[in-house]
């Protein structure tokens, strides 16, 4: 799937931003405040998140505000959608 | 019911904290058109994923007349919300249509009837249709006012005192009585001036209203004051009903409480004051018994 750079999210308490482009593989690069004890797990939902939506290939920088896990998921599918054209709504 | 922006997560996840009897997340006014997308998905993943207990969870969606009103139907009925707050409400037929969206969202994950729906009506064409729209589905729960289309309607301006909200407001209890639905009043928006939102709120509950919609939770405690019963009335209504119990135990349809005639009426009145002690706390099942 061929990716736009596009962004999604704010940089509000309890929010996520989400900045995705073209990449090899998934890679994830993220600042956050909790990234010592939640780094891995918010990384491995925005990979996870990306890969049910299809996209296999992307470079995603994320600066995290204390977002929830459904908050992320929220911020990546919009970001994703951006990205793509493609929305998960009919 | 507590307003909360449909693009703030922040809000959402903590609404709930604050005791509303429900919180409606808006994917309306306050997402601007360019975030359309993305707090439909906020909002989509927080009625999946947060514990909101017991709270009325209600949705505001787009106008069906927009790009956006189909997809924030399939969204929030995918994600399990309890009513649909459907904004600006002018005829039974665009009820019917909202219906019949939620009905093929439903049926495709098939759990038909599980979602409610409830019209704000924000114009004079909406009062004027109210009884029909109140009428025009199984699945209308309530119908509510919105006061600032109303009155930028209206081509006047919200005063204070409301005076210009009285024909909207009235017609809009007597049409959820008629069709045994509940009402909501609109929304106070001056934070600062606490006083006269508790006249208004005072104005409402002696008009009929069930319930009032708020912006922010120092408004609730005010509005809980307002319509939580006083001692003295639920002491009266228990008597009432007490005494209708034995009543009715002897075979005897009228009697009187403290030498005044309690007929139907009161009856009803009285069951309606224990209703609303045991809603607001005060009262528990023990003290029924």
């Amino acid at each position: 799937m061929e990716l736009k750079n596009a962004v999604a999210g704010t940089l509000e308490s309890g929010d996520i931003m989400i900045q995705i482009g073209p990449g090899e593989g998934l890679q994830v690069e993220l600042q956050s405040s909790v990234e010592a004890q939640f780094g891995r797990q918010i990384k491995e939902l925005i990979k996870e998140t990306l890969t049910g939506l299809g996209i296999d290939n992307a470079y995603v920088k994320a600066t995290d505000k204390g977002a929830l896990d459904c908050t992320i998921r929220a911020r990546v599918t919009a970001a994703a959608v951006r990205s793509t054209g493609v929305d998960v709504w009919k | 019911m507590m307003f909360v922006p449909g693009n703030n997560p922040g809000m959402m996840a903590d609404a709930h904290i604050y005791g509303p009897d429900s919180i409606m997340l808006d994917l309306e006014d306050s997402v601007t058109m360019a975030e359309k997308d993305a707090a439909r998905l906020l909002v989509h993943n927080a009625l999946k994923s947060i514990d909101y207990g017991t709270t009325e969870m209600v949705v505001r969606i787009n106008p069906l007349s927009t790009p956006y009103g189909r997809k924030d139907v399939e969204a929030v009925v995918k994600a399990g919300v309890d009513v649909i707050r459907m904004p600006k409400t002018e005829t039974a037929d665009e009820v019917r249509e909202l219906e019949a969206e939620i009905i093929k969202v439903e049926e495709e994950i098939g759990c038909v009837g599980r979602t409610q729906i409830m019209a704000a009506i924000e114009s004079a064409l909406g009062i004027v249709n109210a009884y029909e729209i109140a009428t025009a589905s199984k699945r209308m729960m309530g119908i509510a006012l919105g006061a600032e289309d109303y009155t930028a309607n209206l081509k006047t301006p919200r005063t204070p005192e409301g005076s210009e909200l009285l024909l909207a407001r009235e017609t809009i209890v007597v049409a959820a009585r008629a069709a045994g639905i509940a009402c909501f009043d609109t929304v106070y928006s001056n934070l600062d001036d606490m006083e006269t939102f508790r006249k208004e709120v005072e104005l409402i509950k002696n008009l009929g209203f069930d319930g009032k919609s708020i912006i922010n939770p120092r408004q609730i405690e005010v509005v809980n004051e307002v319509f939580a019963p006083k001692r003295k009335d639920i002491d009266k209504a228990l008597k009432i009903i007490a005494a209708i119990k034995e009543a009715r135990a002897k075979g005897s349809g009228v009697i009187a409480v403290n030498g005044k005639m309690v007929d139907r009426p009161v009856v009803l009145r009285a069951e309606r004051v224990i209703a609303l002690a045991v809603a607001s706390g005060i009262l528990n099942e023990e003290e029924l018994s």
